[in-house]
């Protein structure tokens, strides 16, 4: 009887496992690819490639490639410059000129970067885009943000007006109109600007490759289901969307990037193994959680060790959605490619109304087994974070899990605090706790 | 006797509460050392079973001297803590004068040495002259903490002894600015057992000698009760400075919810205004946190927009509230920003507003944004709880009363003379429960191997 050790205390078996820290197959892939990407684009003025300016949401990749043209994405060159610490400067930069405060950091980040030189994530300078494709028109600040860049570099401009889904349904109507725009606006837009003629059937192979990659980031992102989840679905998950909410729809080395990613992770749900983060293995996985709204990129190294310090895993994230649905049952539809290309820009995640929003939250908490949520508000972006409190609410209400609410930004540093931080995440992650202590006891 | 200690390291003042096994408060303590965590975590824990030992020392006299009125013990017990604060005072004070002697004698200050130690004689000459009055029976002071204490002793004295020429104002006040952060991070002994003595002794000189060997007697018995810490609990803006294993560490809105629901068992909705945030909680019936806010990027609307604001006015902190009760209308502040704040109150008093009025508008202007974290964390329901320093603050409390009323109508608001220990007592209860709980597992494993 005395030599019975007591049982563990909660918590005292290691949460990371350091001896872990490799690079998986698909990281250094996907940074190639990404690598290949900026290379691209910073050649361009050499190799006399177009260049068009766009967004995530919405965006046009494979009508894009039709066309032997080359995206620019502001988005992404905005939040790789908060990831390497210049943030900061452009976006005082854009202020000096007259932007606002209040003006979305992304926007403040881009056009403070085109007047430092317009550097790149590689170092590379960066060509001036030769059209602007507005292919998304539910953040209104796109909007404003093409006609300052229209300002800025000169250059012709199309905007594809995408409606809104107010209804929390896309009607036929709406596609239609989409469909009517891509054929006599955008096409002949990128026709004019490429010399090239539109072929609908190079489309429809772009098309069949892009549902292919769909089907295998489902799976990576559906993988988040087992226990332990072998990903982390926010800060893993950015990126794993990497290449698919960029260049690399529609491409072969996008679906090889997929495939292997998806067979990594289906290995690692085999090994019963956790996810992968910058400090190793999570070997101890204490919290699921499904996170709403996007990540800070300033501090994004932080922002994570704040969560697996903790042994929080995020299950499954909408901003993992800005991009596209797929997990709803979206493809891309090489059988019926100008109206699939209508309906990806009409479903994407920001495109949703409130309710859409709070049903799909409910539905991961319940579908991902997840202990709670937490939605991180950010200063940018309204179109985000109007109504968040409410989602906050009702999903409370619904799934009876405990809500959590952060604010930071996307790319402005001065508007991450720390300290501030961390004690909102530790003490909602306490809370989760005792519910669930006080729920097993009941 | 076995002891469970909650300890709450704030961004003003660190607290810190022992409960016996049975989840009664036995001591508490704070200090305002903000010098470092471990430093002012170490004296709040000492001052905190510096009152349990007062609480056995009252308890042991009850027993002893049952057959006396219980207001005379009371009386006793009162002489006698007070006896043992002018102690500390006392050890404390020698320490800053020694600090200062040490201080004198570096370089810096060669040229004046000379002239400036006899004034420094007579300074420390006339605090410990006036030491006894600050802790008579019903002397009033302006803060309990040293620092402020001997602060304004030292610069009613200095003004007096300080010559312009030789040893003038300003440098007198430097030595003691530089002495005082040096004695806040000393070691001192202030314990119970150090200091009981001669505190005693002072108090029973005149007494009746039984009512003196009873004293002497539950004195002892309360400076031998051993007294076993079983566990402790931090929280605060320090914890992760605190010595404890990660999981003695909870976060202060957990302790803050359970805090206020041990003190008032009906409580749904806590506010904490400290220092540096404001917490907006709801908690079930079992003082589990079901929702919170707080404040994020900026401070305004916290306690130290008050501080900011009395060092705006040259007032106490503790002068601010009754200053704003006495407002006849309350002045409209626009601007919750703590820095924005000081150029409205400028402003404001340069247009020629009274400042009772420019503080009662301030005041409501700061429960304003507090409303609004209530707001978001789910309301106000009933009942509703409020703690954190600013609660103290009576002016703060009409302007939340009011608001409330406005916007949820009839709530019963409990405030706690105790509310800044809300956060310590939690982290306690958080200490005695993690323990009950062990043991609960530990029988179970027990009985499932038998």
């Amino acid at each position: 009887m005395t030599n019975i050790p007591p049982p563990p205390m909660p918590g005292t078996k290691p949460i990371l496992d350091p001896k872990s820290v490799v690079k998986d197959r698909s990281m250094e892939f996907q940074k190639e690819l990404i690598g290949s990407y900026y290379d691209r684009l910073a050649r361009s003025p050499e190799t006399g490639e177009k260049t068009v300016a766009t967004f995530v949401p919405g965006n046009l990749a494979e009508l894009i490639q039709c066309f032997g043209l080359v995206p620019i994405l502001p988005e992404i060159n905005a939040l790789q410059s908060g990831m390497r610490k210049q943030s900061g400067h452009y976006i005082t930069e854009a202020e000096r000129m007259g932007h606002s405060e209040d003006v979305c950091t992304y926007v403040k980040c881009d056009i403070g970067m085109f007047h430092e030189g317009n550097v790149g994530p590689t170092g590379a300078v960066l060509p001036t885009p030769d059209h602007l494709l507005l292919s998304y028109t539910g953040c209104f600040t796109f909007m404003k943000w093409f006609e300052l860049l229209r300002e800025e570099y000169g250059c012709p401009s199309t905007m594809l007006q995408v409606p809104y889904q107010a209804r929390g349904e896309i009607t036929p109507e709406m596609k239609a109109y989409v469909v009517k725009q891509l054929k006599t606006e955008v096409i002949p837009a990128l026709e004019k600007l490429s010399g090239v003629k539109f072929d609908i059937d190079l489309l429809r192979e772009k098309l069949t490759l892009s549902a292919r990659a769909e089907d295998d980031l489902v799976a990576v992102l559906e993988a988040a289901k087992a226990r332990p989840s072998p990903i982390d679905a926010y800060f893993g998950g950015v990126y794993y969307i990497g290449p698919i909410f960029t260049a690399f729809r529609g491409t072969q080395e996008g679906c090889d990037y997929y495939r292997v990613l998806r067979e990594e992770v289906e290995e690692r749900v085999r090994q019963r193994r956790g996810p992968t983060t910058p400090e190793g293995e999570m070997t101890d996985e204490r919290f699921r959680l499904v996170v709403e709204g996007p990540p800070n990129w300033t501090n994004f190294r932080e922002f994570w060790k704040m969560f697996y310090d903790e042994g929080a895993v995020v299950v499954a994230s909408t901003y993992t959605k800005v991009g596209g649905l797929y997990d709803r049952g979206f493809r891309h539809d090489p059988s019926d490619p100008l109206g699939s290309l209508a309906e990806y820009c009409l479903g994407c995640y920001t495109n949703l109304s409130l309710p859409k929003r709070v049903e799909l939250i409910s539905d991961y908490v319940e579908e991902y087994g997840a202990d709670g949520f937490l939605i991180n508000s950010v200063k940018s972006c309204a179109s985000f974070s109007a109504g968040q409190l409410l989602i906050l609410r009702e999903v409370e209400k619904r799934t009876g899990r405990a809500g959590g609410f952060i604010e930071s930004d996307l790319v402005d540093p001065r508007y991450f605090s720390g300290a501030n931080i961390k004690n909102r995440i530790e003490s909602y992650l306490q809370m989760v706790e005792q519910k669930r202590a006080a729920g097993a006891t009941a | 006797m076995k002891c469970f200690v909650g300890i709450d390291l704030g961004s003003t003042t660190s607290k810190a509460v022992v409960l016996d096994s049975d989840g009664e408060i036995l001591g508490r303590g704070i200090t305002n050392s903000r010098s470092n965590y471990e430093m002012a975590s170490a004296i709040a824990r000492t001052e905190a079973y510096v009152t349990t030992r007062f609480t056995l020392f009252e308890r042991d006299l009850a027993e002893r001297l049952c057959d006396q009125p219980e207001q005379e013990r009371g009386a006793l017990s009162s002489a006698l803590q007070r006896a043992f604060r002018l102690q500390q005072y006392l050890m404390q004070l020698e320490s800053l004068e020694r600090t200062t002697e040490d201080l004198l004698d570096t370089r810096r200050y060669a040229p004046r040495r000379a002239v400036v130690r006899p004034r420094l004689r007579d300074i420390f000459g006339r605090l410990q002259d006036e030491a006894a009055a600050l802790f008579a029976a019903g002397a009033k002071r302006r803060s309990d903490f040293f620092r402020d204490i001997a602060g304004s002793a030292y610069q009613a004295a200095a003004e007096d002894f300080a010559d312009p020429q030789d040893a003038p104002f300003g440098l007198l006040l430097a030595l003691y600015d530089k002495a005082i952060l040096e004695v806040e991070n000393e070691q001192l002994e202030l314990g119970f057992q150090a200091n009981i003595g001669p505190a005693l002794e002072r108090v029973i000189a005149e007494a009746e000698p039984a009512i003196a060997d009873a004293c002497r007697a539950a004195a002892e018995s309360a400076a031998n009760a051993e007294l076993d810490e079983v566990r402790a609990v931090g929280t605060g803006y320090g914890r992760a400075r605190l010595p404890f294993p990660r999981d003695q560490i909870r976060s202060e809105i957990l302790c803050h919810g359970l805090g206020a629901h041990a003190m008032f068992p009906n409580t749904r909705t806590v506010l904490d205004i400290g220092g540096q945030d404001t917490k907006a909680i709801q908690v079930d019936d079992a003082g589990i946190v079901t929702s919170f806010q707080m404040n994020d990027r900026c401070a305004a609307g916290c306690g130290r927009y008050l501080g900011y604001i009395a060092d705006e006015m040259n007032l106490g902190l503790h002068e601010l509230g009754p200053l704003a009760q006495k407002a006849e209308r309350k002045v409209r502040i626009s601007s919750t920003c703590t820095v924005f704040a000081g150029a409205e109150l400028r402003e404001r008093l340069a247009l020629g507003e009274r400042r009772e009025d420019i503080l009662g508008g301030l005041h409501r202007a700061i429960v304003l944004r507090a409303m609004s974290l209530l707001a978001r964390s789910g309301g106000v329901d009933d009942e509703f709880t409020f703690t954190g320093g600013v609660a103290n603050n009576a002016a703060a409390v009409d302007a939340l009363r009011d608001l409330v009323g406005e916007n949820y109508g009839e709530r019963q608001i409990n405030i706690s003379p105790d509310s800044i220990y809300t956060g310590a007592l939690g982290a306690a209860i958080f200490a005695l429960r993690d323990v009950q709980r062990e043991a609960m597992k530990s029988e179970e494993s027990m009985e499932a191997v038998a």
